[in-house]
C-alpha cells in the first residue's frame, strides 16, 4: 500500500466509525424529543430511496434515462412489483435480479434501441 | 418508542441470564446471534455480488489489493467504498475521498440516533462493536427487533449476529472479487451491480404501510434526481432529509385532523 492509500483507508475507516459511534456517548445525558424520534423512524426508507432512485434512473450517473432500454429502471419496477406482491425479501431480491438480467439480455440481443 | 433508557450503566453490566428473569422465556445469546444472522440472509445474498464486483473493479482503478482488502476490513461501508473506488479511478486526492465518505455515510448518524434508546445503556465495548457494524442492512434488521416488545433485552446479540454475517460475507466476497479480478475483467458489464438497488427496494417495501410512509419515500425519490447534481454526493443527504421531513409533516397533519383523544393511540 502506498502512503496515500494508507491515509485514504485510515481516514475513511475513522470517519465511518465516528459517524456510526458518534452519538452513543451522549446517550446517558440526552434524551431525544418525541418529534425527533418520530422523524427518525423515516430515516431508513428515505435514505434507501435516495440511493435507489438516482442509481436506477441515471445508470451512468449523469443523465436520466426514462425508456425501456434502461434495464435498471425496468428491473427496479419488476423488483418493486415482486416485493409488493410477495412481501418476501429473499424472493424480491432473487426474482428482481433475475428480471433485471433477463431484460438486460433482451435489450442487448433482441431490441434495437 | 421508549424514550427513557437507563442513565447508569448497571443494566449493561448484568449478565444476560440475570436480566429480567420473570418475563417471558428469553432466547440465549447464541440463539439470538443465530436468529440475527438468519434474518439477515436475504440481505447477505443481495450484498454478495456487490462485494465481488468491488473486489473485481479495484485493480482496474489502480487500487492495490492490500488497500482494497483493508477498506472492506476496516471501513465496512459498501456504497462509500464504491464511491471511493470511483474517485480513485478519477485520480482524486485522498483528503477529498475521506470528505466524500463523511457525506455519504452521514446517514448512519440517523441510524445511531434511531437506536440510541436501545444502545445507550450498553457498555462501551458493546457500543463500539455494534456501531462499527451498523450498515444499512443490519440497521434495517435490528431496528425491527428492538421495536418488538417481546425481545428487547438480548437484541444486542441479535444485532451482533446480523453484523457478523454481513461482515464475513462482505470480506469473503471482496477477496473472491480480488482473486477473480484478473480472470474476469468484464464482470462489471454483467449488471451484477443491480443487486444493490434490488436489495434496497426490498428493504423499503415494508415501510410503505401508511400515507406518511409513502409520502416520505416519494419525496426522497423526487428530490434525489435534481439533488444528484450537487457536488460530493451531497444530494443523498439532501434527498434523505427532505424525505424524513415530508414523512414527519404528513404524519403530524394526519394526526391533527383526527380526534385529539385518539391521538395517543395512533402515535404509539
Amino acid at each position: 500500500m502506498s502512503t496515500a492509500e494508507v491515509c485514504m483507508v485510515a481516514g475513511m475507516a475513522l470517519a465511518t466509525f465516528l459517524i456510526r459511534y458518534g452519538l452513543l456517548p451522549l446517550s446517558g445525558r440526552l434524551s431525544l424529543p418525541p418529534t425527533v424520534e418520530r422523524a427518525l423512524s423515516y430515516s431508513a426508507p428515505a435514505v434507501l430511496t435516495a440511493i435507489i432512485v438516482p442509481t436506477v434512473l441515471m445508470p451512468d450517473g449523469k443523465e436520466m434515462v426514462l425508456s425501456l432500454s434502461n434495464s435498471y429502471l425496468v428491473g427496479a419496477v419488476a423488483t418493486a412489483g415482486v416485493g409488493w406482491l410477495t412481501r418476501n425479501l429473499l424472493a424480491t431480491i432473487v426474482l428482481g435480479m433475475a428480471a433485471f438480467l433477463c431484460w438486460q439480455w433482451v435489450v442487448k440481443n433482441l431490441l434495437m434501441f | 418508542m421508549a424514550s427513557g433508557f437507563p442513565k447508569d450503566r448497571s443494566l449493561a453490566k448484568e449478565t444476560p441470564a440475570q436480566s429480567n428473569p420473570v418475563e417471558s422465556p428469553r432466547l440465549s445469546p447464541a440463539r439470538e446471534i443465530y436468529e440475527g444472522a438468519r434474518d439477515t440472509l436475504p440481505l447477505v445474498i443481495g450484498a454478495a455480488p456487490f462485494g465481488i464486483i468491488f473486489g473485481t473493479l479495484s485493480g482496474g482503478c489502480g487500487l492495490s489489493a492490500a488497500a482494497t482488502m483493508a477498506m472492506s476490513l476496516f471501513v465496512f461501508a459498501g456504497s462509500a467504498q464504491f464511491i471511493a473506488l470511483g474517485l480513485v479511478c478519477g485520480a482524486t486526492a485522498w483528503p477529498l475521498i475521506v470528505m466524500t465518505t463523511v457525506v455519504v455515510n452521514f446517514r448512519h448518524l440517523l441510524y445511531t440516533a434511531t437506536l440510541l434508546p436501545f444502545l445507550g445503556g450498553l457498555a462501551r465495548p458493546w457500543q463500539a462493536l455494534l456501531a462499527f457494524g451498523l450498515t444499512d442492512e443490519t440497521f434495517a434488521v435490528a431496528a425491527r427487533r428492538y421495536l418488538d416488545p417481546k425481545q428487547p433485552d438480548l437484541t444486542r446479540w441479535y444485532q451482533l449476529g446480523s453484523a457478523l454475517f454481513m461482515y464475513t460475507n462482505w470480506n469473503v466476497c471482496t477477496l473472491v472479487g480480488l482473486a477473480a479480478g484478473r480472470h474476469l475483467s468484464d464482470v462489471a458489464g454483467w449488471g451484477l451491480d443491480f443487486a444493490m438497488p434490488a436489495t434496497f427496494i426490498g428493504m423499503v417495501i415494508p415501510y410503505l404501510k401508511d400515507r406518511p410512509g409513502w409520502i416520505s419515500v416519494l419525496v426522497a425519490g423526487a428530490v434525489s434526481i435534481p439533488a444528484a447534481a450537487l457536488p460530493h454526493k451531497l444530494g443523498l443527504l439532501v434527498a434523505a432529509l427532505a424525505g424524513i421531513a415530508a414523512g414527519l409533516l404528513a404524519e403530524t397533519r394526519i394526526h391533527r385532523r383526527r380526534d385529539p383523544f385518539k391521538r395517543k393511540e395512533t402515535l404509539s
